[in-house]
């Protein structure tokens, strides 16, 4: 009887926990078709897919979206790199001073991020001059790099260390000297890790504000444009344009796990 | 280069590293530092900043003027982890036992408001939890509630925020060290005359204290950075340190104060995490991480 009661409770309670954790995408969503009255868009009107029709009608939008991808597909690519030669160094190597190292890697990750944008900012306050003040789409760059670096060495090493050395020692065997080894065996294995660190990076810089928010000064990014129009009100495109984010972003998760299941 | 690797294999972890630690040394560890050093400014942006030691003093004086909303960040962030925890632990349990073959999707799930705008996130509670909104509009058109009850611009608002943003991160780390935790343990329990309260009591909560622990860490410490969620969904009465640290940095540029502030609030999280690590031993905090 007890043991009925908690199993179904449990049940009942994971449905609502579900609910709770998808009505915040879901209303993002339905007030991308909702027809404000006003500036506001914080009460359903009526269904409209006008929006959808003029999605970059707002002075800025475009702009900040493009700004937005362009950061982050630059962090992403110069984050990925630097993180995955320093995994490959901590998993495959032992050498002195690896502990401290691995914990030097982890601060960031444990630093909250409004002190991490905090301390960029003040940074190049002191510097003072270009490129890294007046504060601009550049300075937004280091930022990202910088939080990014740590996520990707965190997120490649978990994946290498499920990794069979003996697959290289059979490489070396058949007489491929260590380039040839590392490009035909070690790093088409690791790709997948790196694959999912470079999409963790992108979504990190996509949609970061906070750090953002002290690195920016007048660049406008895409969180930077909904924090600017949050006084007066959201636009029901922005709406929209976030929509898309999570359906590309669910689609690019699908499609890599697809991938990857096929492979194993 | 690589005839000369070959000689001294022990540099090539070293060439390896060099890059990202070089990053990191240039903007994470040097801004710091200079951020210790702008606490010790005065002057404006305009006139320019001078350090003096004397300038010490802005410490002090920043922690009695901002004392409110340090406090109200650490009972904030303290009450938002542990509804985190109230929360996440029983969802957590479910996906790591009771699952089955829909773990993956649930997993999914709860990783999902990470794929949406985190302010986006933010201002859709604001929809829901209107005055007016889906959830006490029809409450208060049937009478349930009076017609100036509100939950936006209140604490509660605040606290909600800060716990729904980061409570994916409590729900993973306890589910990670749940699904490691040995069945047979369980069972071994229950051949000893265990009922199952007392089984989850003795064996299933203390192997997921790692797990927990972790969790409260990776809500606590950014929810005492906050200022998001209070700026969003709270009022001036809510107002959080990281309020006070990002108007006094980028609307009033008092650098020297909100560089002091920033580093109090690092102390703070610092003998936290320490006092928490403490109390829970030692053990769990490097299995928590690692």
């Amino acid at each position: 009887m007890l043991r009925w009661l908690g199993r179904n409770a449990l049940r009942a309670y994971t449905g609502l926990a579900l609910i709770y954790l998808l009505l915040p995408i879901f209303i993002v969503a339905l007030f991308s078709f909702n027809d404000p009255v006003g500036k506001t868009n914080y009460t359903w009107v009526g269904f409209t897919l006008d929006h959808w029709g003029n999605l970059f009608a707002i002075p800025g939008l475009l702009d900040s979206v493009i700004v937005s991808i362009r950061i982050a597909l630059i962090s992403t690519l110069i984050a990925t790199t630097l993180g995955t030669l320093a995994a490959l160094a901590l998993v495959r190597y032992q050498f002195r001073g690896r502990p401290a190292t691995s914990l030097f890697i982890f601060l960031p990750l444990a630093t909250p991020e409004i002190i991490l944008g905090a301390s960029l900012l003040t940074l190049f306050v002191a510097i003072g001059q270009p490129p890294f003040f007046p504060l601009n789409e550049f300075t937004i760059l280091i930022a990202h790099i910088t939080f990014n670096i740590s996520y990707v060495i965190v997120t490649v090493r978990a994946r290498l260390s499920g990794f069979d050395r003996r697959l290289e020692e059979a490489s070396a065997d058949l007489g491929a000297d260590g380039w040839q080894t590392f490009w035909r065996v070690t790093f088409p294995l690791i790709l997948p890790g790196i694959a999912a660190a470079g999409l963790l990076a992108f979504s990190l810089s996509i949609d970061d504000f906070v750090i953002t928010n002290f690195t920016a000064g007048r660049t406008t990014t895409f969180p930077m444009f909904v924090w600017g129009s949050a006084r007066i009100g959201v636009p029901p495109q922005v709406n929209a344009i976030g929509t898309i984010f999570f359906v590309v972003a669910v689609s690019a998760v699908a499609v890599g796990s697809f991938l990857q299941r096929r492979r194993a | 280069m690589i005839a000369f690797l070959r000689r001294r294999p022990g540099l090539l972890p070293l060439l390896l590293l060099a890059p990202a630690i070089a990053w990191l040394v240039a903007f994470y560890v040097y801004p710091a530092i200079q951020m210790l050093q702008a606490s010790l400014w005065s002057g404006t942006l305009e006139t320019g900043f001078a350090f003096s030691w004397a300038n010490a003093a802005t410490y002090p004086e920043a922690l009695g003027r901002y004392s409110d909303q340090f406090l109200r960040s650490i009972l904030y962030a303290a009450v938002s982890t542990l509804v985190c925890l109230a929360l996440a632990f029983p969802l957590a349990y479910t996906i790591a036992y009771r699952a089955g073959r829909w773990r993956t999707i649930l997993l999914f799930i709860v990783i999902a408001p990470f794929f949406t705008s985190f302010l986006l996130r933010v201002l859709a509670w604001k929809t829901v939890l209107g005055d007016d909104g889906f959830l006490l509009g029809p409450l208060k058109a049937i009478g349930v509630l009076p017609e100036e009850f509100r939950i936006l611009a209140t604490p509660v608002a605040v606290i909600f925020g800060i716990s729904y943003n980061f409570f994916p991160f409590m729900v993973l780390p306890i589910y990670v060290s749940l699904e490691k935790i040995d069945r047979r343990l369980v069972e071994a329990a229950k051949d000893l005359y265990a009922g199952p309260a007392r089984a989850f009591q003795r064996i299933t909560l203390p192997l997921a204290l790692p797990g927990v622990f972790a969790g409260s860490l990776l809500v606590f410490i950014p929810a005492m950075g906050d200022f998001v969620n209070a700026e969003l969904l709270g009022s001036v009465q809510t107002r959080l340190i990281g309020n006070v640290i990002q108007s006094r940095f980028l609307v009033n540029n008092d650098y020297p104060t909100a560089a002091a502030l920033s580093f109090m609030l690092m102390a703070g999280i610092l003998a936290a995490v320490f006092i928490y690590a403490r109390v829970l031993g030692t053990d769990e905090l490097e299995s928590g991480i690692g």
